[in-house]
C-alpha cells in the first residue's frame, strides 16, 4: 500500500485524556501499511500558552518540539488547533532563536489526521467501528485556520456503516476556546448549549471532531446533559476493526 | 446575560444578518477580489495618511466649508458645543454616527442646553429608552419590537402596537417636526473622498438625508481612517460594506455631501464643519493595532461572534462592542482597559472571515493578552499559573509526575468514570460539564509498555 512513515504527535490532551485517540491513529496507520513511531517525552505543543499571551513561554516549548519530531518524514496530528499551532505560529515564534527554517520544515511536514489520510495518503475508505447516524463538527482552528472543512466530511461520507448527516451550524464555536471556558464559563456553557441543541436535533448517534479540545467541551456537555449522542474523535470510527 | 428577551432578540437578529450576508457574496463572485483590493486602498491610504488627509481639509476648504482637528474626544466635544452656541442652536438632529457616540456627544450638548435628537429609527429608540447602542449598525438590536411598543407608549404618551410598520410610522411623525425645527445637522461619515472633498454617507432611512440638508449648519465628524483617496476607491468599499452590514446591494440611500450651500442651490446647510477626530488612532498607524484602522463598522464580525451573539453589545461596557471594539476600545482608552475583554473570544476566527477587510482580530486579541501579561496587568495568579505551566510542558518528568497526581488528586470525583465535579478553579468547567479523568495510562505510558501497541 505504501512505505511511508509517519511520527505521531499525540498532544497533551490526546495523551492525558483521549488515550485510545492516540491508539487508533497507530492502528488505522498501521493498516494503511504506515510505519508509526512516537517520539518519547512528548508534552504539548504550546498553544495555550501562545493563546494566552505567554510567547517566551510558547516558544521555549516549540524549540522541544521541532527538535523531538526533527527526523520525522511526516508529523500525524489528531487535533487541528494543534497542527495549526505548529504549521501557522512556531515559524514566527522561533524567528528570534534563530530557527525559523527548522520551523518550517517541520510545519510543512506537518498534518491533521484527516488532511494526513486524505491529502497525503489519498486513503478515504474505512469502515465504521461505530456503525450508526454521525454528524461531524467543524473544530475552528481546523476550518479557519488550515481551511479544511472537506477531508473529514469526505471520510465520514464515505465510511462503511455510518450515515452522514449535516449539522446546523457545524461551523459555529462550541464555546471550547481553552483557558475560555474557565475564564468566562458561563458564556462559554451558553454556547455549548446552543451547539448540543443543533447536535441532538440531528438525530445523529455520534457527534464526531478533529480537535481533543472541542471534544473535550462537547463530550463533557453531552455526558452531563445524559444525551444519548456518544461524543468521539474521528480516529476512533475510523479504526473499524475492534 | 440571564435576560433571555435579550438573547431571544440577538439570536434571531445575528442569525437573519449572517444568512442575508452569507447569501450577497454567494450572489457576487467578485466580491473576494474587491475585499483584497479594499483592504490593499486602506493600507496604501494609511502609509500616507497626512497627505490624503491635507488634501481633504484643501477640498473641504475649497468648497466653503470649515475643518477641524480634534486630537481627543473632549476636544471634538468642545468644537462641536462651540458651533453649536455660535450659531444659536437650540435643538439638533443627528443621524446615526458612532463616531459621536465614542466621543458621548449627546451628553456635551444636553450639558450646553442644547436638545440633541436622534433620527435613526434605532438610535431614536436608544435614546427614549436612555441607553447605549448595543450594536455597530442596528443599535436596538437588544429590542424586541414589544419592547419598542412598551417604550413608545410610555415614553411619547400614546399607545403603540408592537408592529414595526406602525412603530416607524409613530417615529417618522415625531421626527418629522424636529427636521424642520432643528438649527443644527450633525452626521459622522462613513468615507471622506479627499480628491473631491466629499462625505459619504450610506443609510438606509432617508433620514441622513434630512439632517445634512435641512438645517442651517451640518457638522460631521469622522474618523482621520475614514479618508479614502479618490472616488474610484469609495466604489470598491461601497460594494462590499452593504453587503457585510445587512447583505443588501447597496443601501438605500448613499449621500455625497459636499460643502455647504452654493450660489444658486435650493438647499442644503448655509455653512458645514468637518471635524477629523484623532482619538488615539493616529498612535496606532505604527502600532500593533494598525490592522483595526481598517475597519469599515459594518458590524459583521459582531454578527458571527459567538460570545457577542450570547452577551450583546452592552457587556462589552465601552461605546464599540464586539471583537473589533474591543481592540478599538484598547486603541481608545489603552490597553489596560481591556485586560479583561482581551480574553472575551474563543479565538474562533469567525470574526475575521467575515470581516470585509480581513482584519486579523484574533491575532491583536492574542497580541493584546501578551501586553496585558508582559506589563504585568493580568492578575499576579494567573501568571504564577501559566508560568508552572511553562515549566511542566518543557521538563517531561514534571508533565509525567503531574499525570500522576492529576491521577491521585481526582480519586475522590471520579468514581463515575467521569468527573462532575471539582472544586475551586477547575469548578469552572464542571459546574456545567464533566471532564473526562487523566487516564490511568496515558498514551505514552500506554506506547512505552504495551507490546502490541508498538508492534
Amino acid at each position: 500500500m505504501t512505505d511511508r512513515r509517519a511520527s505521531l504527535m499525540v498532544t497533551c490532551l490526546g495523551d492525558l485524556f483521549f488515550p485510545e485517540v492516540g491508539v487508533s491513529i497507530v492502528r488505522v496507520l498501521r493498516k494503511l501499511g504506515v510505519t508509526v513511531d512516537v517520539p518519547a517525552d512528548q508534552t504539548c505543543c504550546g498553544l495555550p500558552l501562545f493563546n494566552s499571551g505567554y510567547h517566551t513561554e510558547a516558544a521555549a516549548v516549540a524549540r522541544r518540539t521541532v527538535s523531538l519530531f526533527k527526523d520525522s518524514e511526516h508529523v500525524v496530528v489528531p487535533s487541528g488547533s494543534c497542527a495549526w499551532m505548529v504549521k501557522h505560529e512556531y515559524p514566527g515564534l522561533l524567528a528570534e532563536a534563530g530557527l525559523a527554517r527548522e520551523a518550517e520544515q517541520l510545519a510543512a511536514r506537518t498534518h491533521e489526521l484527516s488532511q494526513f489520510l486524505v491529502r497525503v495518503l489519498g486513503v478515504t475508505e474505512f469502515t465504521s467501528a461505530v456503525p450508526g447516524r454521525v454528524t461531524y463538527h467543524d473544530s475552528c482552528h481546523l476550518l479557519r485556520g488550515l481551511h479544511e472543512s472537506q477531508s473529514p466530511r469526505t471520510l465520514l461520507g464515505k465510511l462503511r456503516g455510518a450515515e452522514l448527516v449535516p449539522l446546523p451550524g457545524a461551523d459555529e464555536c462550541c464555546g471550547f476556546g481553552g483557558s475560555f471556558a474557565v475564564r468566562l464559563p458561563e458564556v462559554s456553557s451558553q454556547i455549548l448549549a446552543k451547539k448540543l441543541a443543533n447536535v441532538e436535533a440531528t438525530g445523529a448517534d455520534c457527534l464526531v471532531a478533529c480537535d481533543a479540545g472541542c471534544l473535550m467541551q462537547m463530550g463533557g456537555g453531552l455526558t452531563r446533559k445524559k444525551s444519548r449522542v456518544r461524543a468521539l474523535h474521528l480516529a476512533e470510527l475510523l479504526d473499524g476493526s475492534r | 446575560m440571564k435576560d433571555t428577551f435579550l438573547q431571544e432578540a440577538l439570536t434571531i437578529a445575528t442569525t437573519k444578518f449572517i444568512g442575508l450576508r452569507r447569501e450577497a457574496f454567494a450572489g457576487f463572485p467578485e466580491g473576494e477580489a474587491l475585499r483584497d483590493q479594499a483592504r490593499a486602498i486602506k493600507e496604501a491610504t494609511l502609509q500616507e495618511l497626512d497627505r490624503h488627509l491635507e488634501t481633504l481639509i484643501a477640498n473641504v476648504e475649497r468648497l466653503g466649508g470649515h475643518v477641524h482637528y480634534a486630537a481627543t474626544p473632549a476636544e471634538a466635544r468642545s468644537i462641536i458645543v462651540d458651533i453649536a452656541r455660535r450659531t444659536g442652536t437650540r435643538m439638533a438632529v443627528k443621524s446615526k454616527s458612532m463616531a459621536t457616540e465614542e466621543i458621548h456627544l449627546n451628553e456635551a450638548l444636553e450639558a450646553a442646553g442644547i436638545t440633541p435628537v436622534e433620527t435613526d429609527l434605532g438610535e431614536y429608540i436608544i435614546q427614549l429608552a436612555h441607553e447605549r447602542p448595543s450594536h455597530i449598525i442596528a443599535p436596538a438590536i437588544h429590542k424586541t419590537k414589544g419592547q419598542v411598543a412598551e417604550l413608545f407608549t410610555r415614553e411619547l404618551k400614546r399607545p403603540a402596537e408592537p408592529d414595526p410598520e406602525a412603530l416607524t410610522r409613530i417615529a417618522r411623525g415625531e421626527l418629522r417636526e424636529k427636521f424642520l425645527q432643528a438649527d443644527l445637522g450633525i452626521t459622522g461619515a462613513n468615507f471622506a473622498v479627499a480628491d473631491t472633498g466629499t462625505i459619504v454617507l450610506v443609510t438606509n432611512e432617508g433620514n441622513g438625508r434630512m439632517v445634512t440638508s435641512l438645517p442651517r449648519v451640518h457638522v460631521a465628524v469622522m474618523g482621520v481612517e475614514k479618508v479614502v483617496p479618490s472616488l474610484t476607491d469609495l466604489m470598491v468599499f461601497l460594494a462590499i460594506l452593504a453587503k457585510s452590514a445587512t447583505g443588501q446591494k447597496l443601501s438605500v440611500y448613499t449621500s455625497l455631501v459636499q460643502g455647504p450651500r452654493r450660489a444658486g442651490e435650493l438647499e442644503g446647510p448655509e455653512e458645514f464643519h468637518l471635524v477629523l477626530l484623532d482619538g488615539g488612532r493616529i498612535a496606532q498607524i505604527g502600532g500593533p493595532l494598525r490592522e483595526a484602522l481598517s475597519c469599515l463598522r459594518c458590524g459583521a464580525c459582531l454578527n458571527v461572534c459567538p460570545v457577542y451573539r450570547q452577551i450583546g453589545g452592552h457587556a462589552y461596557g465601552y461605546t464599540y462592542p464586539g471583537p473589533i471594539g474591543i481592540l478599538l476600545t484598547a486603541m481608545m482608552e489603552g490597553t489596560p482597559a481591556v485586560k479583561d475583554l482581551a480574553h472575551a473570544s474563543s479565538l474562533c476566527g469567525a470574526c475575521a472571515d467575515a470581516c470585509p477587510v480581513r482584519i486579523d482580530i484574533p491575532r491583536m486579541l492574542i497580541d493584546l493578552r501578551r501586553e496585558v501579561g508582559d506589563r504585568k496587568i493580568a492578575p499576579w495568579s494567573e501568571r504564577v499559573a501559566f508560568t508552572l505551566l511553562s515549566r511542566l510542558l518543557r521538563h517531561p518528568r514534571l508533565y509525567r509526575l503531574a499525570a500522576r497526581a492529576g491521577r491521585l488528586l481526582q480519586r475522590p470525583f471520579a468514581g463515575s468514570g467521569r468527573v462532575s465535579r471539582l472544586p475551586r478553579f477547575f469548578g469552572e468547567w464542571t459546574r456545567t460539564r464533566d471532564l473526562p479523568p487523566v487516564a490511568s495510562r496515558t498514551f505514552q505510558e500506554r506506547w512505552a509498555s504495551d507490546k502490541d501497541l508498538r508492534a
